[in-house]
């Protein structure tokens, strides 16, 4: 229980960031002072050390080398990196389910193709991957049909990381309708003639929800590790937008002196995905103990 | 002759999360020397656990078994863990039902063999290996140096369960416990595989405990017979007085429930009705009372384990005997 | 047998071709910007740029620009035009490095794995058992440049026990090589320590309740044998086949970010510079590579399983 609260208070936090902030995420107050125990202190230090993390109602969690409000960049920062793992997931459940689905129930060359496109594409490591693709949209954005989307956009990232997870879910699903597929209930809605598009979505769905609902979750975890690896090495999130990958890369930069703004945006990825693999693992044991699932590569 | 193996009062609980199972309630019985035991009943009425309880297989956190079970002067319901080690195998061997999935599939079949021999006995891999193969041989399997380099999955199920009856007389053991040994098999093999074990039993004068749920199978092998429901004995006699002179109202339906080529088939075959009662909460009286044809008054009283006709005939009933005679 | 293994390699080809194809849709043909542009780098002037096309015939049909690509990679020409430095010079000599990573943390991560699935699954469900599950679980969550900072600032920089990264050659001095491993096996171990402990300890327990298992018990031999020979025995087949597929993606690219956080000059720190200059064709090498070794080791790993597993390698279907 203590994990779903968590959870919900990682991804409600971010969305309250405005009207709990005092500051925006991205103004500086380099040469602003602060009380601190009734003194009035630099929140950057002449020699760049900014102000580390205590109890205090601004800055409490610091501030940093650009006199940022930690905590509020992390709330908004949250909000961004959040946004993405949850779209992507969305992106990735879309697709995983339509190829799964339809290899699965068609099998024959149908599934064939479906499949080795999936080898394909599962072939590469995960992040090489996501890197591949970060930076070589990362120039002049992307332009499908008429759409078009610019490179720093957010877009970006998020339809990255969804087309990439997409044979770590759609495979388990394909497997699930393959097996489904041979139950009597499909033979039965067949026989009373019901379309291959109704018995996909009226009969072969509602059983496989429950995989697709554990896939999510854990997809949603590993989407939030894919992306704060990719803007850390600078292939995800581009600046000005922030997410909790962006801050422990700018953390990075001064983390001897300022460890704070590296560990801090780390330990809330770590509690959001941690709280997200064990929500979905408990689901998963409620739902079917004996699958197994492996995180992302 | 005393007997090389006494069971009294067996009893065996299971704590489960729906409560306590009480898989065996009271189970005695005696195996003599060179003698073929036969536990027969339905699905569930305790004969695995009974079998696999003397030899420590159900021995868990959640299990309470009391009793005793006298083997080699040795109470092997008490023996420790390490004591028993030293009686499976060498001592008590046992055949599982399943002779596909009762072998490890990775590990080559001689080698399976030489593996017990080496648990018990002190020699080298190749003397042992060659034992597996003498073994083989007796059990009648064809090319017995090549096969016992083969896999399990290279057998066929008949061929497999020989295996396993060698593997489980290799270290000569005074008693063999069959669990079902020829459900699995088509009928045609189980007929060889019961002759194997009857010509084991002859020659070796191994005594053989066997548990099956098949008359047609008892008939074939037992000196004597237990007949077994809801965890306790309801009737234990010689194999003749068993099937000529039953005393028990359900051990009459098992017998009536055969189809017999001698007489006028009847348009349905006979069956006992109802279902046995949950182990969870058996019943106080009588347990077969809710199913048989001649309950009355007395049998809300448990009835208790007593001599009937023949000698060493025993049965759970209150019926009186000219009743019983009457009936058959 | 033979026959197996020759379909697995036909496969292998084709998915290695599929995968260049794709390697070449990603870096010329999707995005939207001038390919010459891109690979000649942030930095180009136009005298740079039209060299650049004329070098990978930019300006002519895609087939023929996938096929001098493909010519560029394979001869070894591909040049990082940014830096000027060819780019198969650079990953050849960054594998030694990748690879002293990759191994050391693999062996790392395996025993400890091992032992520590062993241990849950010869006692469920006590403190050591769900103390290992909450650790396991706590390692598939961490970031893993995360952990490896964080590491680095508490154990070579707070207590300064272990040197702050970068590599020293084996050939050079063994110990100190070792000595600035340790970190990088650890932070590259922990994530898979976590999930293989898991998946043994689940595989056990099945396999505990096989009745094989059971045969072994009733056969006399001794508990500890019945484990390690029968249970753990068992239960390693589909370990090993996931460890060669988690090798060859570790090997693949996935050592990245422990490169570039600990300074160690190996192939994926190779990547990881090139993403920050938006350097194109060390990518598109390093990538094409990741690829073809993951696929390798996929290949190498199905024929292997047919090795362990005998109901496979003689022709009958394994049971699922």
């Amino acid at each position: 229980m203590l994990f779903v609260f968590i959870v919900v208070f990682c991804l409600a936090a971010p969305l309250w960031a405005d009207h709990v902030a005092h500051t925006g995420p991205n103004q500086n107050h380099i040469t602003d002072k602060v009380l601190v125990g009734g003194q009035l202190t630099d929140v950057v230090a002449p020699d760049g050390t900014p102000l580390g993390p205590g109890l205090r109602g601004r800055y409490l969690l610091g501030a940093d080398q650009n006199g940022r409000d930690v905590m509020v960049r992390l709330m908004y920062g949250g909000r961004t990196s959040i946004y993405i793992g949850v779209l992507a997931a969305v992106i990735t459940t879309l697709l995983a389910v339509t190829v799964g689905v339809l290899a699965g129930y068609y099998r024959g060359w149908i599934d064939s193709v479906l499949s080795r496109i999936l080898d394909v594409v599962w072939a590469f490591p995960v992040l090489l991957l996501g890197i591949a693709l970060g930076t070589t949209l990362a120039l002049g954005g992307l332009r499908i049909g008429g759409i078009q989307i610019a490179g720093d956009s957010l877009w970006i990232p998020i339809l990255i990381i969804g087309v990439v997870y997409v044979p770590y879910m759609a495979r388990p699903i394909r497997g699930e309708v393959l097996a489904l597929r041979e139950k009597e209930f499909v033979e039965a809605a067949v026989a009373a003639g019901k379309g291959p598009l109704r018995i996909m979505i009226a009969e072969l769905l509602p059983n496989i929800i429950s995989t697709i609902i554990v896939f999510s979750a854990l997809n949603i975890a590993n989407n939030m590790l894919l992306e704060s690896a990719l803007s850390f090495l600078g292939a995800g999130v581009r600046p000005p937008n922030a997410s909790w990958g962006t801050m422990i890369a700018d953390g990075y930069q001064t983390i001897y002196t300022a460890p704070h703004l590296t560990i801090v945006p780390g330990l809330m990825i770590v509690l959001t995905v941690l709280s997200l693999n064990v929500f979905g693992d408990g689901l998963r044991d409620a739902l079917d103990p004996r699958a197994q699932i492996r995180p992302g590569r | 002759m005393s007997p090389i193996l006494r069971v009294a009062d067996l009893r065996v609980s299971f704590a489960t999360d729906e409560g306590v199972v009480h898989a065996v309630d009271g189970v005695s019985f005696d195996v003599n020397p060179g003698e073929v035991v036969a536990i027969v009943g339905e699905s569930g009425c305790g004969k695995s656990v009974t079998a696999q309880t003397l030899i420590g297989l159900t021995r868990s956190p959640n299990a309470t078994i009391s009793g005793t079970a006298t083997f080699g002067g040795r109470d092997l319901i008490d023996l420790s863990d390490d004591e028993l080690r030293t009686v499976r195998g060498a001592h008590i061997a046992m055949v599982f039902q399943d002779p596909m999935t009762s072998l490890n599939p990775v590990y080559r079949v001689g080698d399976q063999i030489a593996e017990m021999i080496r648990a018990h006995r002190e020699v080298s891999k190749r003397e042992a290996l060659t034992r597996a193969v003498e073994l083989l041989h007796s059990v009648g399997i064809p090319n017995p140096e090549r096969r016992a380099r083969d896999y399990p999955h290279e057998f066929s199920g008949g061929m497999r369960q020989r295996v396993m009856i060698a593997m489980a007389l290799a270290l000569e053991p005074e008693l063999l416990i069959a669990d079902e040994p020829t459900t699995a098999l088509d009928v045609t093999i189980q007929a060889q595989i019961l002759n194997l074990l009857r010509t084991l039993n002859r020659e070796k004068n191994t005594s053989v405990v066997l548990i099956t749920h098949d008359l047609g199978v008892v008939a074939e092998l037992a000196d004597k017979v237990v007949v077994m429901y809801a965890g306790q004995v309801v009737e234990q006699a010689s194999l003749d007085e068993l099937f000529y002179q039953p005393q028990h109202p359900y051990t009459w339906g098992l017998l009536g429930s055969i189809p017999r080529p001698d007489e006028i088939r009847p348009d349905r075959l006979p069956q006992i009705p109802g279902q046995p009662p949950s182990l969870r909460n058996p019943p106080t009286g009588c347990r077969f009372a809710a199913r048989c044809e001649y309950v009355f008054a007395d049998c809300v009283q448990p009835p208790p384990l007593r001599s009937g006709s023949g000698i060493g005939h025993l049965d759970r009933c209150w019926l009186s005997a000219d009743a019983k005679a009457g009936r058959r | 047998m033979a026959r197996f293994a020759v379909r697995r390699l036909a496969g292998m080809i084709a998915v290695l071709f599929a995968i260049s194809v794709i390697v070449f849709l990603i870096f010329n043909v999707i995005p939207n910007s001038d390919p010459a542009a891109r690979i000649a780098g942030k930095n180009a002037n136009p005298a740079l740029i039209a060299r650049v096309r004329a070098d990978l015939g930019l300006d002519q049909s895609l087939p023929v620009q996938y096929l001098t690509m493909m010519k560029q990679i394979f001869t070894g020409q591909l040049t990082s035009y940014a830096s000027d430095q060819n780019v198969l010079q650079h990953i050849i000599s960054g594998l030694p490095v990748t690879l002293s990573l990759c191994v050391g943390a693999a062996l790392l991560w395996m025993v400890l794995a091992i032992w520590f699935g062993y241990l849950s699954a010869v006692h469920p469900g006590s403190f050591t058992d769900r103390s290992l599950t909450v650790l396991s679980l706590v390692g598939i969550s961490l970031p893993v440049f995360w952990l490896a900072a964080i590491l680095l600032y508490y154990f070579s920089f707070k207590v300064q026990v272990f040197p702050t990264g970068s590599y020293v050659p084996f050939t050079e001095d063994p110990l100190q090589w070792l000595y600035h491993l340790i970190l990088p096996w650890i932070t590259l171990a922990v994530l898979y320590v976590g999930f293989y402990s898991r998946v043994l300890r689940s595989n056990m327990l099945d396999v505990m309740n096989e009745d094989y298992v059971r045969t072994a018990r009733a056969k006399g031999i001794s508990e500890r044998q019945v484990r390690l020979r029968h249970v753990l025995r068992n239960s390693m087949i589909p370990i090993v086949t996931l460890f060669g597929l988690d090798f060859g993606a570790v090997v693949g690219g996935g050592t990245i970010l422990t490169e570039t956080v600990f300074n160690l000059n190996g192939v994926g720190l190779y990547a990881g510079q090139a993403i920050g200059k938006l350097d194109l064709p060390p990518l598109m090498a390093v990538t094409m590579f990741g690829a073809f070794f993951i696929v390798l080791f996929n290949t190498i790993v199905d024929i292997l399983y047919a090795f362990l597993d005998p109901r496979i390698r003689l022709g009958e279907e394994a049971p699922a």
